[in-house]
C-alpha cells in the first residue's frame, strides 16, 4: 500500500481484503481484515502464524468491543467514508488516549490533504491518500499550523503552559 | 479586552495562508466544488443568491475601535459599503468577491480578527452577554471563559467535522441576556454550595426546525473542569450524533432521543476519563485571561454631575432616547448606551461604513474604545459617563444611530431572508420595512412598550422566531411567501418557545396582523403589564379569537352540525 508515514511516501505490505476473501482464499502477505470478518472468525484467525494482522474499522464500530484484542493488530485502519464524517477522529483518540494503542493507525477512504493536520493530531500515523489526489502534495497538509492551542492525542501541552 | 500574543497571531496568520492556498487550489481545479465547500464554510464563506457571503467572527461580540474601523474599511474596499451584524454577534458581508476573500482575511488578521469557524460543522463563535463586565446583576464576568473556550475550540483536531454546527453561550449574570438556554451548550456562572463560582451546564438547546430549551445536565461544575467537561460533551456528540439526516444532526436531537439521563451518564463517564489530564484548567491561566478584562479606569466622581439631569429636563428627545437606549451600570455615574441599528432607513442589523467609522470614533472618545455587538443586532457602548451622554446622543443622532426604540416593536431581530440567503423561503427585510411603515408613531411604540419581534425567513430560524414574544416565520405556499406567527416565546430567564397563532398569513397582511395582536394586548393588559406578561396570563385564545374569527365560527358551526 502506498501511503504517507512519518512525512514520507512509503510502500508497505499491508493490503485490505474483502470480507469474502476468507472463504475464497487470502492473498499472501500482511492483511487488514474488516471488523465483521474478525468478529465472526476470531478463533480461526488467531491460529494463523504466518502473517501480521490488521483491522479495518469505521465510525459505527464500538472500540470497547475490541478492548481485549487490540494487541493482536499491528495496524488498525480507520475508514473515513466521506472526509466530513468526523467520527474517525474520535475513534483514533479512543484508541490512543484510552487504550494506549501503540500500533500504526491508518486513515483510509476519503483522505485528503486538508484534513491530515487534524488526523495526525488525533493519533493517526499513516495515511492512504484518496486515489486521484497527488500524494506528494498532500504531505504539505501536515505543516499548515505551527502552533496548537489545545492538547490532543499528539501529547501537545495546552498552549497556555508555554506562555 | 483580550490582546493576541505571538502565538495567537501566528495561528491567525497561518490560517490566512492556508485559506489562500485552498482558494488557489480550488480556482485551479485541484479541489472539487464539494471539497472546497466544506473548507470555505469553516472560514465563514458561503455562496449565496447573488454573491458569496463572508461571516467574520467577533468573539463574544467585543470589538475595539480599531477593529470596527477595519470592518468599515472592508465594507468600503471589498463590499457595497455596509455590513450586517448577526444574532451570533458576528458581522456578515454580502457582496465580496471570492478571489478577494484571502485578502480580506489578511486585513482582518492585521487587527487580531479572523473568520475561523464562523460556519461549518464545527464549534462556532462563543456568544455572551452584551452587558458583560458592567451589569449590576453580574456574578462574574463571563468573557474570560468565552476567550478560554475560543482558544480551546479553535482548530480543535477532534471536533472540526461534527455532525452539525455547534454553538456555545456563556452568561455571568442573574438575568440571561445571551439566550443561553437555546444553545447546544449553555453555561451560567453560578455560586456553588461551597461559596465558589462555577458553571451550571445545559445541553441540547437550539432553535431551527425542532426547537428545544436546553436541559441542565450538571448543576455545578468547577472552573478547573470547564474544558474537560466541554470536551466530554463534544466527544459523545461527535461519536453518537446522527449524520444521516441534516435536520436531525444537532445535539438537541441526540439529547432527546437518548433521554437527558442517559446522555448525561455518557458525558459523565467520558469526563471521569478526561478530567485529571492535560485538560485540567489551571488557575494561572484563568488569572492570565481575566487580567485582560479588568474594568477600565473609571472616574470616582462621575456621578457628581448636574448637566445630565438638566439636559433630561430640558430636552424631550434626549430624555426619550435615554429612557429606551441607555442602560444602568454597576459604576455610579456611568451608563451603557445602545446604538440602535434599527432605524427605518436600513435593514435591521445593517450598518454603513460611515456609521461604523463614526461609532468607532464615539467609542474612542467616550467609551474606552470598546464596542459590543448584541445578539439583538444592535451595538453597545458600555462605559459612557453620564455627563457625556448628551454629546454621545448628538453624535449618534447625526448618523441615524439613535432611534429610541431599543426593546420596542421596531427593534426587530431579522435574518437576511430571501433577499440574500439561498436557504430562505420568504423575505424578512421587506416585512421589517412593512412593520416600520405601519408603526411609525413613536408614541404608540412607547405605549406598547417592551416587545421582542423576531423574524426568520425559513425553518432554520436564524432570526430566533421561536423565542420572539411575537415570532414570524417565513414559509412558502405554492411559491407564494406566507408568514406563520407565534406568540409568547422568550430566550431570557424561564425561557419558552412561542405558541402557534394560526394559519400563516399572506405577505401583505403581516403588519396588520401584528396590529391586531397589539389591539388585544392593549385591551387586556392590566396596569403596566408588559406584552409577554399579559400573554402568559391570558394565553393564546383571546388572540386567536380576534385574529381568526371566521374560522372559529366555522368550527363552532361544524361542531353543532355534528351533534
Amino acid at each position: 500500500m502506498r501511503v504517507i508515514k512519518d512525512n514520507k511516501v512509503i510502500d508497505d505490505n499491508w493490503q485490505i481484503v474483502e470480507g469474502s476473501a476468507i472463504e475464497s482464499g487470502l492473498p499472501a502477505g500482511d492483511v487488514i481484515l474488516p471488523f465483521s470478518v474478525w468478529q465472526s472468525n476470531r478463533e480461526a484467525i488467531l491460529s494463523w502464524n504466518d502473517r501480521k494482522l490488521g483491522l479495518l474499522i469505521n465510525g459505527e464500530h464500538d472500540i470497547d468491543d475490541l478492548a481485549g484484542d487490540l494487541d493482536h493488530f499491528n495496524i488498525i485502519a480507520i475508514e473515513f467514508p466521506a472526509f466530513k464524517d468526523g467520527r474517525g477522529y474520535s475513534q483514533a483518540r479512543i484508541l490512543r488516549d484510552h487504550y494506549d494503542y501503540s500500533g500504526d493507525l491508518r486513515a483510509v477512504g476519503d483522505v485528503l490533504r486538508d484534513q491530515l493536520y487534524f488526523m495526525q493530531r488525533c493519533g493517526i500515523s499513516s495515511f492512504l491518500i484518496k486515489e486521484e489526489k497527488d500524494i506528494e502534495d498532500a504531505i504539505r497538509g501536515f505543516s499548515d499550523f505551527s502552533v496548537k492551542y489545545q492538547t490532543a492525542a499528539d501529547g501537545a501541552e495546552p498552549l497556555y503552559k508555554q506562555r | 479586552m483580550y490582546q493576541y500574543d505571538q502565538y495567537d497571531q501566528t495561528i491567525v496568520d497561518e490560517r490566512v495562508a492556508q485559506f489562500r492556498d485552498q482558494t488557489q487550489r480550488y480556482l485551479k481545479g485541484e479541489l472539487s466544488e464539494d471539497e472546497y465547500r466544506v473548507l470555505r464554510l469553516m472560514n465563514g464563506l458561503y455562496v449565496q443568491r447573488h454573491a458569496p457571503m463572508l461571516r467574520v467572527a467577533i468573539p463574544y461580540g467585543l470589538l475595539s475601535s480599531e477593529q470596527l474601523r477595519m470592518l468599515a474599511l472592508i465594507a468600503r474596499k471589498y463590499d457595497k459599503n455596509y455590513g450586517h451584524f448577526s444574532t451570533r454577534q458576528n458581522i456578515q458581508y454580502n457582496w465580496p468577491k471570492l478571489e478577494t476573500v484571502p485578502d480580506i482575511l489578511a486585513d482582518l488578521a492585521s487587527v487580531q480578527m479572523h473568520a475561523i469557524q464562523t460556519s461549518g460543522n464545527c464549534i462556532r463563535n462563543t456568544s455572551s452577554d452584551h452587558l458583560a463586565g458592567v451589569a449590576k446583576d453580574e456574578i462574574e464576568d463571563p468573557r474570560p471563559y468565552c476567550e478560554i473556550i475560543r482558544q480551546w475550540s479553535t482548530l480543535h483536531p477532534e471536533f472540526s467535522f461534527l455532525p452539525r454546527k455547534f454553538k456555545i453561550a456563556v452568561s455571568g449574570a442573574r438575568n440571561d441576556r445571551a439566550a443561553v438556554s437555546v444553545h447546544d451548550i449553555g453555561l451560567y456562572l453560578v455560586e456553588g454550595a461551597n461559596g465558589n463560582v462555577g458553571f451550571r451546564v445545559l445541553a441540547g438547546g437550539g432553535l431551527g426546525r425542532t426547537p428545544y430549551i436546553g436541559t441542565v445536565i450538571r448543576e455545578y461544575l468547577d472552573k478547573k473542569d470547564l474544558l474537560s467537561y466541554l470536551e466530554a460533551i463534544l466527544h459523545v456528540y461527535n461519536r453518537f450524533g446522527r449524520r444521516d439526516n441534516i435536520y436531525k444532526a444537532r445535539i438537541k436531537i441526540l439529547v432527546n432521543s437518548l433521554g437527558a439521563e442517559k446522555f448525561t451518564k455518557l458525558v459523565e463517564e467520558e469526563w471521569q476519563r478526561l478530567r485529571e489530564g492535560a485538560l485540567l484548567l489551571e488557575q494561572k491561566e484563568i488569572d492570565r485571561v481575566r487580567a485582560y478584562f479588568q474594568a477600565p479606569e473609571y472616574e470616582d466622581n462621575a456621578h457628581h454631575d448636574d448637566s445630565f439631569a438638566e439636559k433630561l429636563e430640558t430636552n424631550k428627545d434626549f430624555a426619550a432616547w435615554v429612557k429606551r437606549n441607555v442602560h444602568d451600570h454597576k459604576m455610579p455615574g456611568y451608563r451603557a448606551v445602545f446604538v440602535s441599528l434599527k432605524s427605518r432607513n436600513l435593514a435591521p442589523g445593517d450598518a454603513t461604513d460611515e456609521q461604523m467609522d463614526a461609532i468607532a470614533d464615539i467609542a474612542e472618545k467616550f467609551s474606552f474604545s470598546q464596542i459590543v455587538v448584541t445578539h439583538d443586532q444592535n451595538l453597545v457602548l458600555n462605559n459612557v459617563k453620564q455627563a457625556d451622554l448628551f454629546m454621545v446622543w448628538q453624535a449618534l443622532s447625526a448618523e441615524d444611530l439613535a432611534t429610541p426604540n431599543i426593546g420596542l416593536l421596531t427593534d426587530m431581530i431579522c435574518c437576511p431572508g430571501l433577499d440574500f440567503c439561498s436557504l430562505a423561503n420568504a423575505g424578512s427585510i421587506p416585512i421589517a420595512k412593512q412593520i416600520n411603515d405601519k408603526f411609525d408613531d413613536m408614541d404608540y411604540l412607547h405605549d406598547i412598550g417592551e416587545i421582542k419581534v423576531k423574524m426568520s425567513g425559513c425553518m432554520n430560524a436564524c432570526g430566533h422566531h421561536h423565542v420572539g414574544h411575537i415570532g414570524i416565520l417565513g414559509v412558502s405556499k405554492k411559491g407564494e411567501e406566507y408568514y406563520q406567527l407565534t406568540l409568547g416565546g422568550t430566550a431570557e430567564n424561564e425561557a419558552s418557545l412561542g405558541d402557534r397563532l394560526g394559519p400563516a398569513v399572506e405577505k401583505s397582511k403581516v403588519a396588520d396582523t401584528i396590529g391586531k395582536i397589539l389591539n388585544v394586548y392593549i385591551e387586556l393588559r392590566q396596569e403596566d403589564e408588559k406584552f409577554l406578561e399579559t400573554y402568559k396570563r391570558v394565553g393564546i385564545e383571546p388572540f386567536k379569537d380576534h385574529i381568526y374569527p371566521k374560522k372559529q365560527v366555522k368550527e363552532k358551526e361544524l361542531a353543532h352540525a355534528s351533534h
